[in-house]
């Protein structure tokens, strides 16, 4: 990716900090909501300080710029504050809510995709709902079947939903701006394992807009397409490739929905081979629908049989070799590149 | 806190007088009755008729509630409503005629034929649309109440719900959050006895569902559902409290529902001497009795209202028969905002 300007060196989780703070100055209808995304309610020595910033700590330090009446601690109450930031957004307000893992989803998804995805259709273009849900995914730190699925793919199934995957800071920085002031109801998924990790982020206020995907690295033997945290995954895959003297092109849709079809059918149409990597599970699922997408459109171009890489059809295990035997591996998107070449 | 509920003592007359309910308010009041019965009635008969496709859920019968609670409101102020919202569309002041279309799907219909009558809306009003979901709207009221907080508009929102959706986990889920919030929120049940052939009693743990209010430390208020001034007053008690920042009321509403729980319904689940005894309760009767006792207005003047109503409705539906069918492709439109 090519750019002028300025940077700043940040962490995936700052990057998402930093993007919320830009985007709550810049709109005072823009609220904050979730279970301890401050921390602390109403306890005296808290007034305007949060406990916690979020179980992880990306939403630290905004109750003390915004005040309680802008980053609200909700109760566990998934059902009732998503259904709340929808109502919201219908009404004039810019919500983000925070569900903290995206496996609770089963909790809230009525007010989801019943009521948030469906109200602007229904009201027949009238309503808009412009929200914007934050939530976890990713396996990888152990956290068992409960709070490590990716679940992106179910979202994405669902029209009038938009599905945002960023894999480095400097996309976590920029699409969640271009989420947040979005019109319609975007599930921003991030994912849990690269909050640690460092990159470089643009300074300003730009957005990256949602359906445009990036080539993480250019190459003319193989496209890769991964999701979210298996681009560095496939990232890494290619520098094994490169030893051996092929050329792998690691493409980053960067959104499930919208889909960037022709940035993948143009580096399936110069590399002619493809792999497509996701952590979530395969079955009805993003890998899949992809796969459909260049077969249906870009046949022609194809020397061998799409091949995808995903995790098992299984919930995410608990025990460490169980949990790295689900979560796609450099030396497993290798072997399956060496397959079809 | 308090469980309280109307003094069976009073009436109607008393707290039509209490509640000054003037000349012009009390007949427009009964208008908008009349509208919502003749609506339903001919509805019904024309869903029969197999001009109307889909489900539809009648409310007649429930009139006052509906009436009693939007008299208190502007177009400014929100409502959230069932799958039974046609009469909570009228009583908020939705388009009589853009409803008639698109209860038949037509392009010229409120929501341009895409939601029907299970989820038809008018943001422009407030009306934020009935709900194919039982206990769906409940905490999208507490969002559009969170708007008027934040922003500081002063408008309220009026959740309508049933005896049904009060067993969902989104009725309490909504109770605490508006609590512990105090938004500005009244939850309006609208008991009628039924969750679609189950017997209240049966689904309902609470002898009134107005003591769930208990467990939240709110309000909880037990109304005659077929009584307008019962409803007004209640209603108006609640919408002031919340204008005035003091948090949501729960208002429990037994009322009757005179068709089934959808068109097509065969009600075998109960009596025709029980559909009887409440028709001789009819709200709209009661309310036309009190206004023609109280010298409110004349039996020609509110014939002449009656005949007004179901003209109208008649050339709505005329209208809407002759109106074009949307195009297909117009299926494709309204899924994401355009740039």
């Amino acid at each position: 990716m090519v750019t002028a300007a300025p940077t700043r060196t940040l962490t995936y989780l700052q990057a998402v900090n930093q993007a919320l703070r830009v985007a709550m100055r810049e709109d005072p209808t823009t609220i904050l909501m979730g279970e301890d995304v401050a921390g602390g309610a109403n306890v005296d020595h808290l007034i305007n300080e949060d406990a916690w910033g979020g179980p992880m700590g990306v939403t630290k330090g905004l109750v003390q710029e915004f005040g309680r009446n802008r980053i609200l601690d909700t109760p566990i109450t998934e059902a009732g504050f998503i259904g709340a930031a929808v109502g919201a957004a219908a009404t004039g307000l810019r919500p983000i809510a925070e569900l903290m893992f995206v496996d609770f989803f089963g909790c809230c998804m009525d007010q989801i995709f019943d009521q948030g995805a469906k109200l602007r259709y229904m009201f027949g273009g009238k309503a808009r709902c412009p929200v914007t849900i934050r939530t976890q995914i990713g396996a990888g730190v152990n956290a068992a079947g409960q709070h490590s699925g990716c679940h992106y793919s179910v979202f994405t199934h669902m029209p009038g939903i938009k599905t945002v995957i960023p894999s480095t800071p400097a996309d976590a920085y920029g699409l969640l701006l271009s989420s947040i002031r979005d019109d319609d109801l975007v599930l921003f998924f991030e994912n849990k394992v690269l909050y640690g990790s460092k990159g470089e982020v643009p300074e300003g206020t730009d957005g990256i807009p949602l359906g445009v995907a990036d080539i993480k690295r250019e190459g003319s033997d193989v496209t890769i397409v991964a999701i979210s945290r298996m681009v560095q995954q496939s990232l890494a895959a290619a520098e094994m490739l490169a030893d051996e003297g092929i050329e792998a092109e690691v493409v980053d849709p960067r959104t499930l929905s919208p889909l960037d079809e022709e940035t993948i059918l143009s580096s399936v149409a110069k590399t002619h081979h493809l792999i497509i990597v996701d952590e979530d599970n395969p079955r009805c699922g993003a890998a899949a629908d992809i796969a459909a997408m260049v077969a249906d459109k870009g046949f022609d171009t194809l020397d061998a049989p799409i091949k995808l890489v995903t995790a098992p059809h299984t919930p995410v295990p608990f025990s460490p070799p169980l949990e790295q035997f689900y979560i796609p591996s450099p030396e497993k998107i290798a072997e399956t590149v060496r397959g079809i070449l | 806190m308090s469980i309280s509920s109307t003094d069976s003592t009073r009436t109607a007359a008393d707290t039509a007088q209490e509640l000054d309910l003037s000349r012009e308010k009390l007949p427009e009041m009964y208008e908008r009755m009349v509208q919502i019965r003749e609506f339903e009635d001919l509805a019904g008969k024309n869903f029969a008729a197999g001009l109307v496709p889909g489900f539809v859920h009648l409310y007649a019968g429930e009139e006052a509630v509906a009436v009693g609670v939007c008299s208190h409101l502007t177009d400014a102020d929100y409502i959230t409503s069932t799958h039974r919202g046609h009469g909570h569309c009228i009583a908020k002041g939705v388009d009589i005629p853009g409803m008639v279309a698109e209860l038949m799907g037509k392009s010229t219909g409120i929501c341009k034929g895409k939601g029907g009558s299970m989820h038809i809306a008018d943001v422009d009003k407030g009306m934020l649309g009935a709900n194919g979901i039982v206990g769906g709207g409940l905490p999208l009221a507490c969002g559009a109440a969170l708007t008027a907080k934040t922003l500081g508009t002063g408008a309220v929102a009026v959740c309508f719900f049933g005896d049904g959706a009060s067993n969902q986990g989104t009725f309490h889920e909504a109770l605490n959050l508006a609590a512990i919030w105090k938004l500005p929120v009244v939850f309006v049940c609208e008991n009628n006895g039924y969750a679609e052939a189950t017997p209240v009693a049966y689904h309902c743990s609470a002898s009134d569902i107005a003591n769930r209010a208990g467990s939240y430390e709110i309000p909880g208020v037990v109304v005659d559902g077929l009584d307008l001034f019962a409803v007004y007053e209640a209603a108006g008690e609640a919408i002031a409290r919340a204008r005035r920042g003091a948090g949501p009321t729960l208002i429990e509403a037994k009322t009757y529902r005179f068709y089934g729980h959808f068109q097509g319904d065969t009600i075998t689940y109960r009596t025709e001497e029980e559909v009887l005894r409440y028709r001789d309760r009819d709200p709209i009767a009661g309310a036309k009795k009190y206004i023609k006792d109280h010298g409110l207005a004349t039996e020609e003047e509110l014939d002449a209202i009656d005949a007004r109503v179901v003209a109208d409705l008649q050339q709505a539906w005329a209208d809407a028969q002759a109106a074009p069918w949307p195009k297909p492709e117009e299926a494709l439109t309204d899924v994401y905002v355009s740039y």
